[in-house]
């Protein structure tokens, strides 16, 4: 197409949008409520999934050593436990080790435990990691039967629980943010085929002195594309206002150390960026469903 | 330049508009449609343009036939098809020059082609003075030979009029008519639907009389045949 001819397409576009201001800023605010709302649920669901993921990825294994096993004993387990497949790593922790890690993660309340280090109750431990934290309980379940260990600690319900949730979660969200998507193109499509409506005497006369059907498009395209763009500008400035408070605020709280959102940049760019173009589309899918039956002259 | 051939028209309700035409319009014609209200005059009009399609029987219109035209070439057919309508069609928002100049935007002719053509079809129709105005500022005759500029401005093989005198007064049809002529006399294809009586048999032409859907008479230079 000719420079000029696009130029035309984009100038009418352009009026339109001027030309139709109520219907437009009905479309718009349809555009934008959409995509407050879709942006919401996708900062929600990247994050529980990199939330989800970081947990997953700390599962750890404890295996308790019994109290009477021997230096050889804990070798001996050592090793065995290092041929299993499906390891990541194997690290050796002594009871001394242990009370440390305990008496430090209880901060103040840890000085009560110091009575303890003359008479160390605890068991010396492997910590275990697997490659898939999918494969923790099978690997569990394998290494209760080697000789010399006590017991096998991990978080076996929260786990199981957490890949519960995150397959929902993903699930639900998803079919939420199509839905939300649908009804926009839905809102869009109607309130363009309202201003279509008062312009299908305009398209009949363009049809009538011989405009192809490309021609008569085109300009809807662009008003189209131009809803969708000024839709996602409020939604937008929200993400990265809002994502900004919202993760300052999460890091400086320390009562629940496990969530930790995905950091300010690139995210919050990245989620505008994903905000922009479900915009556009909707805006161009919309407005050309609208016209579609128009064309029929 | 036209060619019809046992043409037939059943619309969707069931009425049935044509009942079998055959005509041949040459190059260079002046022809009245004439005919009782409902005999199938708008319909034959309708089929030149592709507004309708035939139901049984070939249209041929500038050697294209107009039957197996596909959807993307519709637009082709158009561009040499200026079609006049009784209630003009044109654009309110837009002035007279922009309502003329829209049908060669809209086939991408190029902007000073445009300024000059239009200029020269509105200094043709007697508006040249008027070509900023809106089409409300008009009176009905001026603003029917706005219509007739916008479908002369691509320079269109045929020109189609629907009762283009239909809602004006006599004095105003006169002006009509011989702008029309004047286009006829520059080689231009008219073919005219109307019922008025005094233009039939003051600018004679050759007159196609239709009834129930079928020619019932086919005469040069002939008469409008009709009381009133």
């Amino acid at each position: 197409m000719k420079v000029r001819i696009l130029m035309r397409h984009i100038r009418e576009g352009f009026k339109n949008i001027r030309r139709n201001g109520w219907m437009t800023m009905a479309s718009i605010a349809a555009v934008t409520t959409t995509l407050i709302l879709v942006a919401a649920f996708l900062a929600l669901m990247l994050n529980l999934n990199e939330m989800a993921d970081n947990i997953e990825r700390d599962v750890q294994l404890d295996v308790m050593i019994e109290q009477t096993a021997t230096q050889e004993d804990i070798q001996a387990l050592g090793e065995s436990i290092n041929k299993l497949e499906n390891i990541d790593s194997a690290v050796f922790s002594s009871k001394d080790d242990e009370l440390k890690k305990l008496i430090e993660s209880m901060g103040e309340d840890g000085q009560a435990w110091e009575m303890f280090e003359q008479d160390n109750p605890l068991n010396h431990v492997y910590i275990v990691k697997a490659k898939q934290p999918e494969d923790t309980s099978a690997i569990a379940e394998e290494i209760k039967q080697m000789s010399a260990v006590e017991d096998v600690v991990y978080g076996q319900d929260v786990v199981k629980k957490l890949f519960e949730f995150n397959k929902y979660a993903r699930t639900i969200g998803l079919v939420l943010i199509i839905g939300l998507v649908f009804t926009a193109i839905f809102l869009i499509s109607n309130t363009i085929k309202i201003t279509i409506m008062a312009r299908s005497k305009e398209i009949g006369i363009m049809k009538l002195v011989g405009a192809t059907n490309g021609f008569i498009r085109w300009p809807f395209f662009v008003e189209g594309l131009l809803l969708g763009v000024m839709g996602s500008i409020i939604p937008i400035i929200i993400v990265l206002t809002g994502y900004y408070y919202v993760e300052d605020i999460l890091s400086k709280q320390t009562t629940y150390k496990f969530i930790e959102l995905l950091p300010y940049a690139p995210f919050a760019f990245q989620l505008s960026g994903i905000i922009l173009a479900i915009g556009a589309a909707i805006g161009v899918w919309g407005s050309l469903m609208s016209v579609r039956k128009f064309l029929k002259v | 330049m036209i060619h019809m051939k046992d043409v037939y028209k059943t619309y969707n309700n069931g009425v049935s508009a044509l009942n079998g035409i055959n005509i041949n319009i040459d190059r260079g014609e002046f022809v009245y449609i004439v005919g009782p209200s409902g005999a199938g005059k708008s319909t034959f009009i309708r089929l030149i343009f592709r507004e309708v399609k035939p139901t049984k029987g070939t249209v041929y219109v500038n050697e294209m036939n107009v039957n197996e035209l596909k959807e993307k070439q519709v637009p082709l057919l158009r561009r040499n098809v200026g079609v006049v309508y009784q209630d003009f069609k044109l654009l309110s928002k837009l002035t007279v020059y922009e309502n003329v100049a829209f049908a060669m935007e809209v086939i991408e002719s190029h902007p000073s082609l445009i300024r000059t053509r239009v200029m020269e079809v509105l200094d043709l129709v007697g508006l040249k003075n008027k070509a900023r105005f809106l089409p409300h500022e008009l009176s009905g005759g001026e603003q029917q030979r706005v219509s007739i500029a916008r479908a002369i401005v691509n320079y269109p093989k045929i020109v189609i009029a629907d009762e283009p005198t239909g809602n004006l007064d006599p004095d105003t049809s006169w002006g009509i008519m011989k702008v029309l002529q004047e286009i006829n006399d520059r080689g231009t294809t008219v073919i005219m639907a109307t019922h008025s009586k005094e233009i039939v048999n003051t600018f004679k032409n050759r007159v196609v009389a239709i009834e129930d859907g079928l020619i019932v008479r086919d005469e040069h230079r002939g008469e409008y045949g009709y009381e009133g």
